[in-house]
């Protein structure tokens, strides 16, 4: 399997990264920056994985279904992650969240049926003094309300 | 970028370079005296750096409080093995976004913290666990990185000194539980993120099973100031046993959120009035949790008080990673420990019992009391399966669920009885 001139140079600088026979610590990296590509962690990509750092694929699938970023389903264009923790529960973010799914016709973890939106209610995102807050794949929205919410859905609408 | 205005009360000291033009670059960072502090590092004894740092006072920023000078002198220099310098940037605690700031304005400062603490334990190499989400933050680092390798201070014979010490970023995955010491470094060397039991602690047996020195962003930020201003000017910042300043980030019900460049011992009803502009909608404060969710509540006539460690420990709470959630008179209490229970059932690693058991009985618990499903009996068990996980687990998750619970329903009990028999919510 090979991935783009990018990401294949990132691969080989991250493998470099560990200290000799210790190339296992790159397992996580190559899972997430794989996943940012493909759009989903495929069994291509855990087989590739493990191929690359010497371990078993099974040793790859453990970490797979750790880390919550990381997923097999794959989640629409644009990934849309509301956090509903305490500070932003505090300042409307459960709203926010409720505002989004009614928008978007779609609940947690769900995708738009052309696949352009995903949306997912999701734990602290380290934007607490600065919420309601969401993540649109890793961008940053802060202090987001339900009419600013509609506009950035329009604009990514518009854009295709 | 800055998110919020800073306010005229600060005392920057860190964030002095936040606001400059072009900021994370490597230009901006040596026209404001960048690496100075690293060059006077270099000319001095290991054991002198140690020293300094133990003479500032600072304490860990990233929750737990412990002297950042004696971590460093835990390290047992001698060691054949390797030895690494290991940044946590995991920074997840509900209630902090600081260390975002830290790495997003002055990359190079935390680079620069690096190399000191690299020179004072004898460090090979060092390394930056991200969390997944600051994706933003690793193409920063890797930029300063590159910069300040170019410019020969990081890499191979810096400087012509013979210290060798390459930094290396890497990303987590979308984990609280990483944010731990020892789960990190099982992440770091690319397993589940479950927690090792201790000791051995890191500075003796850490990443690879090789000494190693792990702090938070904040901390490691502050080597550069320490060491060029001296660590007693650092200590004289604060109050005794508790150096320098911290970075608050206050949320919740205020009309002036943000994250704000304070002295150690603060006074918190200050904080919230004059820096936070007060409650907003002129409603009255009923509660705070003065350090990010793992930290007891206090309730409004408990805030007057000095936010250090030692303080807040006297109080019965603790200061923690510095994130003050502040909480208006129309909060329910319930739904509070109801929705910070459920980020810890979602968050437990699932290795130590009380804690995988505990938390998501706690969240059905909390849960059915918030729908006006509890009886009278609930509300001790709530606080019995709590007091039960304290201290029965490898790592602090389950003390961090715990305490939180505990401190709303000892001190909010009136608001779980007015949720009983069938009652909803009235907030």
């Amino acid at each position: 399997m090979s991935f783009s001139p990018q990401l294949e140079t990132r691969f080989d600088r991250l493998l470099k990264s560990y200290p000799s026979g210790r190339e296992r610590s790159a397992v996580v990296p190559m899972l997430l920056y794989g996943q940012d590509e493909l759009g989903a962690v495929t069994p291509e990509l855990i087989q590739e994985v493990a191929r690359r750092t010497g371990i078993q694929p099974l040793q790859v699938e453990e970490v797979v279904s750790y880390y919550s970023m990381l997923r097999k389903k794959q989640l629409g264009k644009h990934h849309i992650q509301i956090c509903t923790n305490i500070s932003c529960l505090l300042v409307g973010g459960a709203e926010l969240f409720e505002h989004a799914c009614r928008k978007l016709g779609i609940g947690h973890k769900e995708v738009t049926p052309d696949g352009q939106f995903s949306l997912e209610e999701v734990e602290c995102i380290g934007a607490c003094s600065w919420a309601p807050a969401l993540q649109l794949n890793y961008d940053f929205h802060h202090f987001v309300t339900p009419e600013k919410f509609d506009r950035l859905i329009e604009a990514l609408r518009e854009a295709g | 970028m800055l998110y919020n205005e800073p306010s005229t009360l600060e005392v920057k000291v860190l964030t002095r370079r936040f606001g400059l033009p072009n900021s994370p670059s490597i230009d901006t960072y040596l026209a404001t005296d960048g690496y100075e502090a690293f060059r006077v590092a270099l000319e001095m004894k290991p054991e002198e750096i140690i020293e300094e740092i133990k003479t500032s006072n600072l304490r860990g920023r990233g929750g737990a409080g412990f002297p950042m000078g004696l971590k460093w002198g835990f390290v047992p220099r001698a060691s054949a093995k390797p030895k690494y310098i290991v940044v946590n940037a995991d920074e997840s605690e509900p209630g902090t976004c600081k260390d975002r700031l830290l790495i997003e304005n002055d990359p190079h400062q935390l680079l620069e913290g690096m190399l000191i603490a690299g020179l004072a334990v004898g460090a090979h190499a060092g390394y930056i666990y991200v969390r997944g989400e600051y994706r933003y933050l690793i193409e920063i680092l890797d930029r300063a990185i590159g910069e300040a390798t170019w410019e020969g201070f990081v890499g191979k014979d810096i400087l012509g000194s013979g210290f060798d010490f390459p930094i290396y970023t890497h990303t987590g995955a979308g984990s609280y539980e990483c944010g731990e010491e020892s789960a990190l470094l099982e992440s770091l060397e690319g397993k589940r993120g479950v927690p090792r039991i201790r000791p051995p602690f890191p500075a003796a047996a850490g990443l690879f099973q090789c000494p190693t020195v792990l702090n938070n962003v904040e901390s490691i930020s502050a080597a550069p100031a320490i060491i060029r201003d001296g660590g007693a000017a650092f200590a004289a910042l604060g109050t005794p046993k508790n150096g320098g300043t911290r970075l608050f980030c206050i949320s919740g019900h205020v009309n002036k959120p943000g994250v704000y460049e304070l002295p150690m011992g603060f006074n918190l009803l200050r904080m919230i009035r004059e820096v936070a502009g007060g409650i907003r909608g002129g409603k009255k404060l009923k509660a705070v949790i003065p350090g990010g969710s793992s930290c007891p509540v206090l309730k409004a006539g408990e805030c007057d008080l000095a936010m250090d460690f030692d303080s807040l420990a006297k109080a019965g709470s603790m200061l923690g990673s510095g994130g003050v959630i502040v909480m208006d008179e129309d909060t329910c209490m319930v739904r509070v420990a109801q929705r910070i229970m459920r980020f810890y059932a979602h968050e437990s690693c699932g290795w130590c019992i009380p804690c995988r058991e505990g938390t998501v009985w706690l969240r059905k618990l909390l849960t059915r009391f918030h729908d006006g499903g509890g009886t009278a009996s609930d509300i001790g068990l709530i606080g019995d399966i709590a007091k039960n996980m304290l201290g029965r687990t490898f790592c602090p998750l389950g003390d961090a669920a715990a305490l939180p619970t505990i401190s709303i329903v000892e001190k909010f009990r009136d608001e779980f009885e007015a949720h009983l028999d069938g009652k909803e919510c009235k907030a």
